[in-house]
Formats: structure tokens, C-alpha cells, sequence
């Protein structure tokens, strides 16, 4: 049975297009048969971040409107086997994914793929619900920030009341908390919210905890997934998400402030 | 306390982020769980006592809570001092 998991956030920036091709890319990784569908229509990113924006031709919109089939406008990527992308148009307004259209192109997919990966814009207007509204899986991107979390608690709010899964009275959608950005040093000295006081409020379980990382935008200088990266902290922690979304039990690493030394100079800031 | 103060005072921006923040979400939910027509039910209902009294937005609120198995709708209408009543 496919899976459709939907990044979201609400608030725009907090990582949700880096998380979508970490998470796309770490399950193809895993031998899943897995797309990625970039929502954010007329603010194209995830192509770039995948590395394919030179191989776009058709998009997501062409599909819907019937320009082109699915198999024209999906990407393979080069690198994984198994891992397709969707893009998004970039000339047109967000009103072009209606519903139908959507639901058409997931069912399509369906046929072929284990999992569907739908990064969502940022907002929880038009877009961002067409994102959602198919989903049995949120992963719910925050920054332990106070606006962030407050826009991931309405977010959570629309999941439960807004998806296809509530209005069918099936069981809901089922909710995790990716914590991105985190500064361990900062929560040590008191200057960020923490994971557990993240947690206390918004209580979704916890998928995983991303580090403040420079090598995020390194690799979105290279258009490389930086799960794949397997020198970086943030690339660590996302395939440790992985492992634990597929039901694996994974400790919680690099929330705590690192240790000084050889290991600590080695992984510093990567 | 001035401004100055608060910025002093000794105590973690994060404690204090996380305060407001539940304290926030807390009102959001509350929010959230009123049915749609209160915010309508709330605007009629100052049309009409303002035909008599004169009185502003925030004298009148409206809101549901929940008790077991009943449903209780509170309305709260501050009435101004005496003078300022309407002539009718
Ligand atoms: N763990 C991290 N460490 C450092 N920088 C990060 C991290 N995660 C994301 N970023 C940076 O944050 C910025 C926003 O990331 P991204 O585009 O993934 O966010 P988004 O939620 O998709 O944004 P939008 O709402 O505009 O779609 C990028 O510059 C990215 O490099
Ligand atoms: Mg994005």
C-alpha cells in the first residue's frame, strides 16, 4: 500500500523543501520506489535542491491540465534508482492544482510508487492544503522558534479537521515533529526553546531533531540531498529519521552540546 | 519596572519564549474550538444593544463552554456608567 506523507510547516523557511528531498532520497535509498512532488507552484525550489532543474521539461500543472502525462513530467534521478521527481510550475498561480487534478496525479502514482513525498508551501492557504489533504503521514518541520511553533500548532489543527482521511472518518492523519535547525549551545545557555519544551507543546511524537548545519547549504550549492553526505551532522540526523520512520528504534544524537576534542573538531558545524 | 528592566531581568529568553508560547497556544485552541457562528452571534448582538446603549466592540463577548452533556452559552454585555444611555 502506497504512503503519502506531506511536509509541512505553516511558517515559510523553517526547512521543508531541504526535508522533503532528504526524506524522498533517504527512502529511495532504502530499495522504496519513491516520488517526490513539489507543491510550491510559481516558487519552484525543490528541483534545485534534487539537483534536476535543467532536466525540468514538464511539471505538475501540465499534468493536471492534461499537456502532459505523468511519465513525461517525472524526473528520474540520475544518483538513486527509484527516486522520481515532480516539479512544480513556475508561471502559474496556485489555484491551478484543483482538487481533482491532484487527486488524479496521487492516484496515478500510487500504481507504481511505495511512497509519495508532498512538499508543501509555506502558508495554509490554497497550496498548502492541496499538499495535505491527501496525506496519511504529516511530518510537521519546525524551528524551535516561538512563531514556528505556533503556526506548526495550526497546522496540526488542520490536519486533524481538513484532510480527505477526517472527512471520511478514517483514522486520522498520522502526526511527527521534525525539530530543524537546532542549536544545542543555544539551549544550553537558554537563548532557544528546547526539544522538550517543543515537545511539551505542540505533543506529537518526536521524529527527529535536525542540527544548525553549514553543510545544508553546501549541498544546495551542489544540489545534493545532504542525507547523502555522510560526513554531515544534519545528513546524520535525517537518516536516522528515516530509520526511525520505518519503525526502526534510533537514539537521539547531536541534541546535546558536543563533546570537545577530536570528535567535535572533526563534525564542528557540518 | 521599566523596559529597561525587563530586558534585565534575570531570566532566559527561552523561559520566557516558552511561557508566551503556551499561553498563546492555549488562546488559539480556545479559539479554535468556538463554532463559526459566535463571531456573527457577537456582531448582531452589539448591533442591537447599540440602538439603546452606547456601547463599543469589546463591551459585549460571547462564548460557548462545555459542561458533560450540556452546552452553555455565555454573554457578557458591560453596560457604561449611567448618562450614557440613548434616548429612545
Ligand atoms: N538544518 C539546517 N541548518 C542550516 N540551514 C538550514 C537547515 N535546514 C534548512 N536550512 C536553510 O534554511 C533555508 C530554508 O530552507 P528550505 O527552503 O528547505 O525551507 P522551506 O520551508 O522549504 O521554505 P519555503 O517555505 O520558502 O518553501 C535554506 O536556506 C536552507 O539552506
Ligand atoms: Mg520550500
Amino acid at each position: 500500500m502506497t504512503r503519502v506523507i506531506v511536509v509541512t510547516s505553516g511558517k515559510g523557511g523553517v526547512g521543508k523543501t531541504t526535508t522533503s528531498a532528504a526524506f524522498a532520497t533517504g527512502l529511495a535509498l532504502q530499495g522504496y520506489k519513491t516520488a517526490v512532488i513539489d507543491f510550491d507552484v510559481g516558487l519552484r525550489n525543490l528541483d534545485l535542491i534534487m539537483g534536476c532543474e535543467r532536466r525540468v521539461v514538464y511539471d505538475f500543472v501540465n499534468v493536471i491540465n492534461k499537456e502532459a502525462t505523468l511519465n513525461q513530467a517525472l524526473i528520474r534521478d540520475k544518483r538513486i534508482e527509484n527516486l522520481h521527481i515532480l516539479p512544480a510550475s513556475q508561471t502559474r498561480d496556485k489555484e491551478a492544482l484543483t482538487m481533482e487534478g491532484v487527486e488524479a496525479v496521487i492516484n496515478e502514482l500510487k500504481e507504481t510508487f511505495d511512497y509519495i513525498v508532498c512538499d508543501s508551501p509555506a502558508g495554509i492557504e490554497h497550496g498548502a492544503y492541496m499538499a495535505m489533504y491527501f496525506a496519511d503521514e504529516a511530518v510537521v518541520v519546525t524551528n524551535p522558534e516561538i512563531s514556528s511553533v505556533r503556526d506548526s500548532d495550526r497546522i496540526l489543527g488542520l490536519l486533524a479537521s481538513k484532510t480527505k482521511r477526517v472527512v471520511e472518518n478514517r483514522t486520522p492523519v498520522k502526526e511527527y515533529l521534525l525539530l530543524t535547525r537546532y542549536s544545542p549551545e543555544r539551549v544550553k545557555n537558554g537563548e532557544m526553546l528546547s526539544v522538550d519544551d517543543i515537545q511539551e507543546i505542540l505533543s506529537i511524537p518526536l521524529l527527529g531533531v535536525i542540527p544548525e548545519s553549514q553543510s545544508v547549504l553546501t549541498a544546495s550549492n551542489q544540489g545534493i540531498p545532504v542525507i547523502i553526505n555522510k560526513n554531515s551532522r544534519a545528513g546524520l540526523a535525517y537518516s536516522d529519521c528515516i530509520g526511525r520512520f520505518l519503525g526502526e528504534e534510533i537514539e537521539f544524537r547531536f541534541i546535546d552540546v558536543k563533546k570537545s576534542g577530536i570528535f567535535g573538531k572533526l563534525f564542528g558545524g557540518r | 519596572m521599566g523596559l529597561f528592566d525587563y530586558f534585565h531581568a534575570n531570566r532566559k529568553s527561552a523561559d520566557v519564549a516558552k511561557e508566551r508560547l503556551s499561553i498563546l497556544i492555549a488562546r488559539d485552541h480556545f479559539h479554535r474550538n468556538q463554532p463559526s457562528f459566535l463571531a456573527a452571534l457577537q456582531n448582531e448582538l452589539l448591533e442591537v444593544i447599540k440602538k439603546y446603549v452606547d456601547i463599543d466592540q469589546d463591551d459585549v463577548t460571547v462564548s460557548l463552554d462545555r459542561e458533560e452533556d450540556c452546552e452553555i452559552l455565555e454573554l457578557n454585555i458591560a453596560l457604561p456608567e449611567k448618562g450614557r444611555y440613548k434616548e429612545v
